[in-house]
């Protein structure tokens, strides 16, 4: 019943109120389709399209490369402690605007990350400022949150592996990359599907960081210089919170929507897909690669 | 794990020294003297106590209201036959696909129509049911709750919610922990909801003061700093006296997927 009220019937409604031009005091006039319409005609939603698909790519391609390398090389160390294991994981339980303030004075003009360059004789970046460094340093604030928890999730995945597939691998010879992408890669492929629909569904709905990052810089708008950290959510936020366009920002809801969703349909027909090899999937394309390495 | 856990090195180094000390180069490196004085000037400056006295009481009480909903429906999912059960668990994982996002809007109309914007109802009683909670317990429920029980409980003439209370809960406890500290850090952290639904600026959750205090203060680092350690701290501790269930679980959950 509860779950009917807050769960079920929000959805119905913001349907309806896509279909709406309302900024919520007046009277809400029927506009059908035409937000949807607005919305495609609108450069700014684009930009933040883009903008998402970018600091998405950035971010997960290398995040989940590095958490499976990593869970590879735990796994093959005896001792791995609950220590390490919470160490790997506070990342993902800190509060994401607390960690964003920290984020963004490393990433100021005079803060750490360029002194560290400046230290070993390269100039500054512009980290914020910048169209790369302001995708740069968001992807960094999101691989650093996330590649402990998945190199956890990857370092079960491992776990279940028998460990007579490991020696058997051993006994005819193979090296540890060959071990990684021809026994360890097949059977961790349900790990990897969980690891990269979540990180999807993550990474399209990015928000905290771009909006505490750039909440107290004087560019008149969100999103920073240029409004190349401006998100989907963020400029769904904006609109319709800011600029109290319900309507507008009701539809930009439902446009995320399928974008997530068939981003999530992709992946997994990317991973799940490829029983055989004569389908194209990464882990197909992996084993493929691997067999090649291994000739 | 040292890049892992710099961050939160650099957050001390920077919530002790002084403003001036951010700037200047090279670095200090090396945590200062002003952690105390720097912490005192953030219950000065915003109503710490009030956002965390928010905040753990959203926390607390929509940690208990999750997993009192979520494993009552779960039960009811995993054991008993009712009308419409399949379309109610479908429309339950189509709401679980859907992001949290797309409701926004709607939810923070609702929340208007109710009078329940600005307080802190609107962010306990939404979350109280939700997707994930009832299928990861209904999972659970399956696997590790007998049938044999419930009828020698129902022979003893005990009704659904008798069942639920003396024999399900009590065989849930580890599914619970886990959802409970999930749903706690979850709604901890949570920012753009109360961003958006507590309209008054007096009345926020830590998060959202904190967001508040780095704008109007973005040239006071120090001040900044102290306040997001502060704000950091009573999540951590929670964290790690659950860590060892949590983790366990989490991996566990991740790999039935």
């Amino acid at each position: 019943m509860l779950f009917a009220v807050f769960g079920a019937f929000p959805i119905v409604f913001s349907v309806y109120l896509s279909f709406q031009d309302w900024d919520g005091i007046g009277d809400m006039r029927f506009v059908g389709f035409k937000q949807y319409g607005w919305l495609l005609q609108d450069s700014v939603f684009w930009h933040s399209v883009l903008n998402t698909f970018e600091i998405w790519f950035l971010s997960t391609v290398p995040m989940l490369f590095l958490a499976l390398v990593l869970a590879f090389l735990l796994h093959s160390q005896v001792r791995f402690t609950g220590v390490y294991r919470v160490a790997y994981f506070i990342p993902n339980v800190t509060s994401m605007v607390a960690m964003t303030v920290v984020f963004g004075s490393v990433f100021a003009q005079a803060g750490l990350a360029n002194a560290v360059l400046r230290a070993i004789g390269v100039d500054g970046i512009g980290w914020l400022s910048s169209e790369w460094g302001i995708k740069s340093s968001v992807s960094l604030m999101i691989i650093w949150r996330w590649v402990g928890y998945n190199a956890l999730i990857f370092l079960a995945g491992l776990q279940a592996i028998p460990t007579e597939h490991f020696e058997a691998a051993r006994v005819d010879g193979a090296n540890s990359r060959q071990t990684l992408f021809r026994v360890v890669l097949p059977q961790l492929r349900p790990v990897v599907l969980f690891a990269a629909v979540t990180s999807t569904i993550n990474g399209l709905q990015i928000f905290t960081e771009s909006q505490v990052l750039f909440q107290s810089t004087d560019v008149g708008t969100t999103g920073g210089p240029g409004q190349e950290g401006m998100t989907i959510v963020l400029y769904l936020w904006q609109k319709a919170f800011k600029e109290h366009q319900f309507g507008y920002g009701a539809a930009m809801g439902w446009v995320l929507f399928a974008i997530i969703a068939i981003f999530t349909v992709i992946n997994w027909r990317l991973v799940a897909g490829s029983d055989d090899d004569r389908r194209p999937g990464i882990a197909g394309l992996l084993r493929r690669k691997g067999a090649r390495h291994g000739r | 794990m040292l890049v892992s856990l710099f961050p939160f090195y650099w957050l001390v180094v920077l919530a002790s020294g002084t403003t001036q000390d951010i700037y200047r180069y090279p670095p200090k490196l090396l945590p200062g003297p002003h952690l105390l004085d720097n912490m005192g000037r953030v219950l000065d400056t915003v109503d710490f106590f009030g956002s965390l006295f928010n905040t753990v009481v959203v926390a607390v009480l929509g940690t208990v209201l999750v997993l009192f909903f979520d494993s009552l429906a779960a039960f009811a999912f995993a054991k008993y036959e009712f009308p419409a059960k399949k379309f109610l668990f479908g429309m339950l994982l189509v709401t679980y696909m859907i992001p949290a996002q797309l409701s926004l809007v709607p939810q923070f109309v609702t929340m208007a129509e109710f009078g329940w914007a600005g307080s802190l109802k609107a962010l306990i009683i939404p979350s109280a049911a939700n997707a994930f909670g009832i299928f990861w317990m209904r999972q659970y429920a399956q696997n590790s709750l007998p049938d044999e029980l419930l009828d020698a409980g129902r022979i003893d003439g005990a009704g659904f919610f008798r069942l639920y209370w003396t024999v399900a809960l009590p065989l849930f406890r580890p599914a619970l922990a886990f959802l409970g500290i999930f749903t706690f850090i979850g709604l901890w952290n949570d920012y753009i909801w109360p961003l958006v639904v507590m309209i008054d600026p007096d009345e926020v959750t830590l998060q959202v003061a904190l967001a508040n205090l780095n704008v109007l203060y973005n040239t006071d680092y120090s001040l900044v700093m102290a306040g997001a350690l502060m704000s950091v701290i009573p999540l951590i501790l929670v964290f790690l006296i659950g860590a060892r269930h949590f983790l366990r679980d989490l991996a566990a959950g991740a790999m039935k997927m």
